[in-house]
Order: C-alpha cells, then sequence, then structure tokens
C-alpha cells in the first residue's frame, strides 16, 4: 500500500475553518470550550485530544512586492516603524494608504503522521500503531491512557482527553487525527480535505504530494512570494519527513510549529546506555557500602 | 521579536510579548546570582502568541511520587540483600520491609495515574523495547515477586512459619532477595530514561546525567531509610546513604550547569524551590549522618532528610520538566539556534568548496 498523507498548502487556505467543522463532525468529537482567546481570529488556540485539525491565525506587517534591495521604512497603526519585507497578497500601489501594510497567514494544522513517530515508540501498550497507510492511529479500545505519548510529540499534536468515561466518549486516552482511517477503507478522502473549499488541504500518495508541493513552490518563487517554503516535506530532517507537510509562507515558529523537530526517539541508544552505567554503578556502590567489616 | 538571522518584526507575537530580551533572573540558595546565565544568549524568539510548541505530559504528583518509591524500592533491595549476606538481620529487615512498601505505593501510583487504570494490564500486552514505560513495566513486574518472596520471611506470622510452606519462605528468601537486588539498579535508573524520552525540553536535555542523578537520589534514599532501623547494624545504610547523596548532588549540579536554557526551569519557580529545599535537606541529612550517625535520634532525623530530599528532586525534575514544555522558548529557540547553526555551517562549507 503506498503511503497517504496531507499537503496543506497555507497559501490558498482563507481560514475558514471548515476543516476544523467537518473533522469535528464526522470524527464526532466533543467541544473542546467554548473560549475566546482574544489574540485573533483563532479561538482554537492548539492542537489536543478533541481537536484534531486547528486552523492557525496569524497578522503581520507586509512588504511591498517589488523589493528594490533600497531601504524602506513603513509606520504602523501604532506609531511604530515596520522593516521591510515581502507581500504575498499586495495592495496595488494606488490603494496603499493607511490600512493595506500587512497580512494575514493563515493555517489548517493537522497530525504530521511522523515517519519517525515518538508517540507510536513510546506507547507502551501497542494502541499507536502503523496503518496500511503509513499513517499513525490510536486503537481506542487499547489505549490506558498512560500519557506517555503527549509529552513525546515533539509537535505537541496528541492529547489525553479529559472528563468523566460516563459522559464523554473516550475521556481518559489519548486522541489525535486518525487521517480518516475509517473513511480510506471505503475509498473515501478524509473529512478536512474533502470539506477544504481551496484545496489548501489536498490529501494523497505522500510522494506525489511531495511533487506537487515542489511544483507549487517553485511557481511562487517564481511570481515573487520568496517567503514561500515546504515544512516537513524532507525525508532527511529529525521526523525522517512528514506524512502531512506544509507550504508556509514564514517559519514554522511563528504558526506554532518547531522549528527543527527531531523525534526524541532516536536518541533512546544513547539515553539506556547512560542508564545502564548508572545503574551497574549503584551496584557498584551498594557492593562498596559493605564491603569491610566495620558496622 | 527577532530571532538571530532572522531581523523581521514579528506581528503574530505582538498580543503576547513573550522572551523579548526579557531575561529571569533566578537566585539559589545564599543569594548566589546564577552566573552561568551570561553565558546563554538572549532569548528573543518568535512563537504563536506565546503558546506551547510541545504539550507538557498529562502527569500529576504520581509520576514522581512513582520515580521517588521506585528509587527507594531499587536502593532498598540492594540494602536488604547485603544485609541478608553479611548476617545483618535487623537492616535486613528494615530495607526488605522498606522496599515492599515503595514498590506498593509506585504500583499504587502508576495505575492510579492512567487515564483508564481498570486497563492497567493492557501494559503487559505487549513488550515494546521503543518504549521506556514498556520496558520499565516489565522490569518491575519481573522484580516485584522476588522484592515480595524476600519480605514474606519477615512478615509471616509464627504459626506459618512453622510449617514447611514457612520453611520454604525462609529457605527462599536469601536466593530471592539476591534476584530482586540484580534487578533492582534497573528500576532505579529505569525512570530517567522514561522521562528524558520526551519532548519535553529540560527532561531531553538532562538525559546524559539524569539517570546518574536518579540512581544517587535512589542510594540516598534507601540508605536513609535503612538509618530508621537499629544503630549498631546501619554501618552500610550510611554509606550508601552518603555515597548516594553525594552522587547526586554532585550529578544534578553537572547537569544542571551543563544544559545552558533548558536547565533554566531547575532554578526556577516552584522546580526551583522544590530543587533548592531538595538540595538542603540533602545536605542537612549528609552532614547529619556523619556527624549524628551513630545516635538513635541523629540517625533518624538524618535518614528522613534524606528520604525527604530525594522526594523534593524528583518533584522538582519533574516540575521543571513541566515548566519547561509550557514555555515555547525552551522549545523554539534551541531548536532555531541548531538551524542558524546547521546554515552557517552549509554556506561556510559552499564557500570552501568555492575557493
Amino acid at each position: 500500500m503506498t503511503r497517504m498523507g496531507f499537503f496543506t498548502d497555507t497559501s490558498v487556505c482563507i481560514g475558514c475553518k471548515a476543516c476544523e467543522v467537518a473533522c469535528k463532525e464526522w470524527n464526532a468529537i466533543p467541544d473542546d470550550g467554548f473560549d475566546l482567546l482574544g489574540t485573533s481570529l483563532d479561538n482554537t488556540g492548539e492542537l489536543g485530544a478533541s481537536t484534531w485539525r486547528h486552523v492557525a491565525f496569524i497578522e503581520q506587517p507586509s512588504r511591498p512586492v517589488v523589493d528594490l534591495g533600497m531601504p524602506s521604512l513603513a509606520r504602523l497603526p501604532d506609531g511604530s516603524i515596520s522593516p521591510a519585507s515581502a507581500s504575498v497578497a499586495p495592495v496595488d500601489a494606488e490603494h496603499t494608504g493607511e490600512r493595506a501594510d500587512f497580512r494575514w497567514l493563515m493555517e489548517s494544522d493537522v497530525c504530521k503522521h511522523c515517519t519517525h513517530a515518538a508517540c507510536l515508540d513510546v506507547c507502551p501498550t501497542g494502541s499507536l500503531f502503523r496503518t496500511e497507510f503509513g499513517t499513525v492511529v490510536v486503537q481506542d479500545d487499547i489505549c490506558n491512557g498512560c500519557g506517555y505519548c503527549v509529552p513525546a510529540c515533539p509537535f505537541g499534536v496528541i492529547d489525553r482527553r479529559e472528563g468523566e468515561p460516563a459522559t464523554v466518549k473516550n475521556a481518559g486516552i489519548a486522541q489525535k487525527c486518525t487521517l480518516c482511517y475509517d473513511r480510506l477503507g471505503e475509498g473515501l478522502e478524509p473529512a478536512c480535505a474533502t470539506a477544504c473549499p481551496t484545496q489548501s488541504i489536498q490529501y494523497g500518495d505522500v510522494d506525489e504530494l511531495r511533487e506537487r508541493a515542489q511544483k507549487r513552490v517553485d511557481a511562487l518563487h517564481a511570481d515573487g512570494v520568496h517567503d514561500a517554503r515546504l515544512y516537513g516535506e524532507s525525508t532527511h530532517d529529525g521526523i525522517g519527513g512528514l506524512g502531512a507537510f506544509f507550504l508556509l509562507l514564514d517559519e514554522p515558529e511563528v504558526y506554532g510549529m518547531p522549528p527543527d523537530p527531531v523525534a526524541c526517539t532516536s536518541l533512546a541508544p544513547e539515553m539506556w546506555k547512560a542508564a545502564g552505567i548508572a545503574a551497574l554503578g549503584l551496584l557498584a556502590g551498594a557492593v562498596a557500602a559493605f564491603s569491610g567489616s566495620r558496622r | 521579536m527577532t530571532v538571530p538571522g532572522h531581523q523581521e518584526l514579528r506581528v503574530a507575537e505582538a498580543p503576547m510579548k513573550r522572551g523579548g530580551g526579557l531575561r529571569r533572573k533566578s537566585k539559589v540558595a545564599g543569594g548566589k546570582r546564577r552566573d552561568e546565565h551570561q553565558m546563554v544568549p538572549d532569548a528573543t524568539f518568535t512563537s504563536y502568541y506565546g503558546r506551547p510548541v510541545v504539550k507538557a505530559s498529562p502527569w500529576k504528583a504520581d509520576i514522581p511520587a512513582y520515580l521517588f518509591m521506585g528509587g527507594v524500592a531499587g536502593g532498598s533491595s540492594l540494602l536488604a540483600a547485603g544485609a541478608d549476606l553479611t548476617d545483618r538481620p535487623e537492616l535486613c529487615r528494615v530495607a526488605r520491609v522498606g522496599a515492599l512498601m515503595a514498590l506498593v505505593g509506585s504500583l499504587g501510583a502508576l495505575v492510579h495515574d492512567l487515564g483508564r487504570p481498570s486497563r492497567f494490564m493492557h501494559m503487559l500486552r505487549v513488550f515494546k523495547p521503543t518504549s521506556p514505560m514498556s520496558v520499565g513495566t516489565w522490569l518491575v513486574s519481573a522484580y516485584a515477586p522476588f522484592a515480595g518472596l524476600a519480605v514474606a520471611s519477615e512478615l509471616m506470622p509464627t504459626w506459618l512459619r512453622r510449617t514447611r510452606l514457612g520453611g520454604l519462605i525462609d529457605a527462599t528468601a536469601t536466593p530471592a532477595g539476591v534476584v530482586a537486588a540484580v534487578i533492582a539498579p534497573t528500576v532505579a535508573a529505569y525512570t530517567a530514561v522514561l522521562l528524558s524520552d520526551t519532548a519535553t525540553p529540560t527532561w531531553h536535555d538532562a538525559r546524559g546525567q539524569l539517570p546518574t542523578v536518579f540512581v544517587g537520589s535512589a542510594a540516598s534514599a534507601a540508605g536513609g531509610l535503612g538509618m530508621l532501623g537499629p544503630v549498631r547494624e546501619a554501618g552500610p545504610a550510611r554509606r550508601m546513604a552518603v555515597g548516594g547523596a553525594l552522587v547526586e548532588l554532585v550529578a544534578a549540579h553537572r547537569m544542571e550547569h551543563a544544559m545552558g536554557l533548558t536547565g533554566e526551569p531547575l532554578s526556577e519557580g516552584t522546580a526551583g524551590r522544590l530543587m533548592q529545599a531538595s538540595r538542603a535537606l540533602t545536605v542537612a541529612g549528609t552532614v547529619g549522618t556523619l556527624v549524628l550517625g551513630r545516635r538513635r535520634t541523629g540517625a533518624a532525623a538524618s535518614g528522613l532528610a534524606l528520604l525527604a530530599g530525594s522526594a523534593l528532586l524528583r518533584f522538582g525534575i519533574f516540575e521543571a520538566g513541566q515548566a519547561s514544555a509550557r514555555d515555547p522558548r525552551f522549545t523554539i529557540v534551541p531548536q532555531r539556534e541548531r538551524l542558524d547553526a546547521r546554515a552557517r555551517q552549509e554556506a561556510a562549507t559552499r564557500d570552501v568548496l568555492r575557493g
């Protein structure tokens, strides 16, 4: 079976959150609180046990579309000075007035379905497993809620669902995106990709998506969008490549993603070696404590 | 907000200023300033509204308590076996009973911490070498029956002791205790890997020294426990306590200072206070052991101080990790520095190739 995944092209995301809603509906995910976060149009905040798609929203000062390499300064509404930067959706010169000097970044975040998935590695029950589609899925009836996968994930995706098991579905166990495992088996696309109105979320064979993503980033660069970059498409990163990767318009940390993620479990041999030496040291220390006849 | 090499204003940061050159100052015992902070570059960085990148573990006090009791159990089984083989029956009894209590307590904490405690046995449906929790569960599962068998002879009622079964239990106590003692060091040490094998910045970056800190802490606590028994047989317990405490103090100091930015949470906030209290108790317990260790009350007070110091160390390291996961600075800044260093390296290599 070929590996299936997502290519999320944030350059065409309009922040409609149809993916969040479709995911909630299809997977019957309980609510995650109804908080107004007071920071932006994003009131979801982050991925979690009951949020498997999360649309990030960032407002930034933009840059003039053609950078002539000359120093330029612009005033922001608050009177501070904005350094020169490039824009994705520039406003025509004659329309650049008080309100034009910003850009909105929107990105639909999701479980990355890592090649080297730390959550899967550290799961002590075998609940997390690799499916025939190359995705990483929790088996709800196996997970005992130990919570080890939560701090293991380098992206802060998976979490343990709060609540009483009697009233909240799958409360007490780890939950995250399944890449709609139940839909894939029936030949359907994941709910979020199906609902996305701009094809920002594209589902498919990961190799084919990587080629498509490379073409897209090349086209954007040719159009002068030099900020465009791929995140997680390389198989040479600390994760061995992401099954769900992204085209971003700024550094990953701007979107709340780690700039250089590494699967913690890749360093496990060195940790076990240190622990083994320490254990032998303790044994030797205990023997030493009993050597000599002094009471 | 700027990061080295990325001189751009980050408005995404604006609603919640974080990092932003605001360096946190911390004090340690005696009001000494942490001068090594001068070595750490200003942690200015970009994040998504100051939100964490990685998630803090959902674990509560159960887990640091489990780490502590696992250490006490491991250390006590070593002490018990040594006492048994060197004919110190009273020390052996204290250590065996201590190991059992710590073992029962740690298993209780482990089960209680699960989101679905009724599914604890699912831990035993697979053996996964890639999961420190799976490895640890199996180590404890191998250790527990032997530790239990070793202590059974101590707890037998007199009527049972007279039966053939009682005789059998008595006869197996020593070999079972030796087997438990052979597994015990791994029970005390593996918990360091349990914490380090995560994306939690402070735990992960502590990986080199943490096992040494934990076994030192285990020896200190188990020695302290052994000192609660009769003084005349407690010589090995005192030596174990002092040796363990010194290893713990030195290794924890080295660990914190080798870590750089991600070592900061160990000296800040709740974690910092716990670590400071742990240090004070461990130092007091060590000095008390050396000075008053041969007197009944002095030994008991010193032993309790060492036990408390060991427990607080686990809580401090646990809390420091939780704090490091909640603050995106500790995830983003080291990764950004790594990326920038790699980019500089690649640029330099290109320049060399071009001649």
